[in-house]
């Protein structure tokens, strides 16, 4: 679409302030978190690691942070492989009940998560489940499954059904044909998928923070009863630490992507 | 899995077979009806029966001024949010659709890696920003702006709030834009249309089940929003999910929290199902082109 110079001056002037207001505020965890004194103000004054030292060395952050990487570790593969057998049973199906159990399979996107965290809370309470790691990873399993379920359908609509066919006329089991022509084409889904679930019960506040005790913490519930309660530095210097991992992360998957494609290409 | 499932299955091999995908999608909702329909129920039956059977629950609240503000607060912040977000997403994603693949890559890490980091470190960092000795309250005192308040405030909680929701806007609006045929604009030029008239007439139009999409999502997920409105807000921006918290984790009410959890569960599905009717045009049309 043609433009006045003028009109593209605004444009690219309003996309800039946005994807400023988009990432810049995050930003500001990075210098806070090297903060000398024990305050959020701003501007931090001088220049310490004691922050990241007490993030390593106090157990209240750092069980937490372990806490997390268990929780979410069994999350994705559990979401995974639940998302997975679902996705491929929904692909399977005649149309009409696949739309219906796939809607229904979306709900936990949409219900709010207040409503959600009671519920479960008031079944946990009767289960004995509050501060378990079975609790904790059966609530966020629920929650992640979701994403694996859109990532790996969107990968099998793609996917042609005819080379299986091919497969298992040239003589191939079942099984082989599942794991050297199903499993490798559909395998960038199930991985994004995989992702996605460790992301979503590694950053998951809202139940958590109903369904958690004195026992079983979370980071992002570390993070939140922190915040509330005093100015500790050390929950940006968590955040640096976060930002910095996901970042990598992102920037790897992607260069990794890039190289895949320059390849084939 | 249908790995297993014979090549040309004959008529009666392949009722055998018919229940195979239904089987696989058993686990997942042996799951979800546990731990997602199962609680729900609960608080429903709750909301009805705690502490006797009978609608004075919804009665209390639907009766107390009190609740009716917060109701109102939750929609009016929810709205503001939505507009916000469709005003800063439109022209972020059509700039996205017009610029070459190096440029559309930052503006879409962009949007991507707020999206990944923690929302809880995100809040926090509106936390430091917008408090009353944050950055952008030294910045405004500097300019002749003393003693804006930001932080426990309405403002604090929409400038935060959307900030979060925007990639959910940005994304959808993106999609739609992306398949808008510019040729059609192209046309109406020729056509003697001025751009502003032809953007009016041609593009915006064509835009709209974007912005639909976008903003019943970020309507929806805001009205649910509990973090951000909990450390950026103060009493007078009290959202319903803060209100539903207090009731059952400080005052143990149970039916009044479970009431108000299943008011806010039905304004979400009222809205999804508004809005299906719209999203499910969309898609027969992508099918026409």
């Amino acid at each position: 679409m043609e433009m006045k110079p003028l009109t593209r001056l605004i444009l690219g002037l309003v996309c800039l302030l946005v994807a400023i207001w988009l990432v810049a505020p995050t930003l500001v965890v990075v210098p806070m978190s090297f903060n000398e004194n024990k305050s959020l103000a701003f501007p931090p004054q001088g220049f310490s690691w004691q922050w990241y030292q007490n993030f390593a060395t106090n157990p209240e952050w750092s069980t937490s942070f372990l806490n997390s990487l268990k929780v979410a570790s069994l999350v994705a593969v559990l979401a995974t492989v639940l998302g997975t057998l679902a996705a491929f049973g929904l692909d399977r199906m005649k149309a009409r009940p696949a739309n219906l159990l796939r809607m229904l399979m979306l709900t936990p996107m949409v219900v709010p998560g207040v409503v959600l965290a009671i519920g479960i809370y008031a079944v946990y309470l009767d289960a004995q489940l509050v501060g378990t790691l079975t609790g904790f990873v059966l609530a966020h399993t629920i929650l992640a499954l979701p994403f694996v379920l859109i990532a790996v359908s969107a990968n099998l609509e793609v996917f042609d059904r005819r080379l299986e066919t091919a497969a298992a006329s040239l003589g191939a089991g079942a099984l082989t044909t599942f794991r050297t022509v199903t499993l490798p084409l559909i395998l960038p889904g199930i991985l994004s998928g995989l992702l996605f679930a460790f992301a979503t019960s590694f950053d998951e506040i809202v139940v958590s923070l109903f369904i958690t005790n004195p026992y079983l913490k979370t980071l992002p519930v570390q993070i939140f009863s922190s915040i509330t309660r005093d100015a500790d530095p050390t929950v940006a210097a968590v955040g640096t630490i976060l930002l910095c991992a996901t970042t990598i992360l992102i920037g790897g998957g992607m260069l990794l992507l890039g190289r895949e494609r320059k390849g084939r290409l | 899995m249908s790995a297993l499932e014979p090549t040309t299955p004959s008529a009666p091999q392949r009722a055998r077979w018919a229940w195979r995908p239904y089987a696989l999608t058993l686990p997942a909702l042996l799951l979800l009806v546990t731990v997602i329909g199962y609680p729900l129920l609960t608080i429903v039956l709750r909301s009805l029966s705690e502490p006797q059977w009978g609608l004075q629950n919804y009665a209390w609240f639907f009766g107390a001024p009190v609740n009716l503000t917060v109701l109102q607060r939750t929609f009016t912040i929810s709205a503001w949010v939505t507009v916000v977000c469709v005003l800063c997403a439109y022209p972020y994603a059509y700039l996205m659709t017009a610029v070459g693949p190096r440029v559309r890559l930052i503006l879409v890490l962009c949007v991507l890696i707020p999206f990944w980091v923690s929302g809880v470190v995100r809040t926090l960092s509106w936390v430091i920003l917008l408090q009353d000795s944050g950055v952008i309250n030294s910045l405004l005192r500097s300019a002749g702006f003393d003693g804006v308040r930001l932080i426990r405030t309405q403002t604090g909680v929409v400038i935060g709030m959307a900030q979060v929701l925007l990639p959910f806007m940005i994304l959808p609006l993106y999609s739609v834009m992306k398949g808008i045929d510019l040729r059609l604009v192209q046309a109406a030029r020729s056509l003697g249309a001025r751009p502003s008239r032809a953007f009016f007439t041609v593009y915006l139009p064509l835009s709209l089940p974007g912005v639909y999409a976008g903003a019943i999502i970020v309507f929806i997920l805001a009205l649910g929003f509990y973090i951000t409105p909990a450390l950026l807000g103060g009493p007078r921006s009290t959202m319903l999910s803060t209100l539903v918290q207090t009731q059952v984790l400080s005052l143990l009410q149970w039916g009044r929290g479970g009431a108000m959890g299943v008011v806010l569960l039905v304004a979400t599905f009222v809205l999804l199902a508004l809005a299906a009717p719209v999203m499910r045009s969309r898609h027969r049309e992508a099918g026409r082109r």
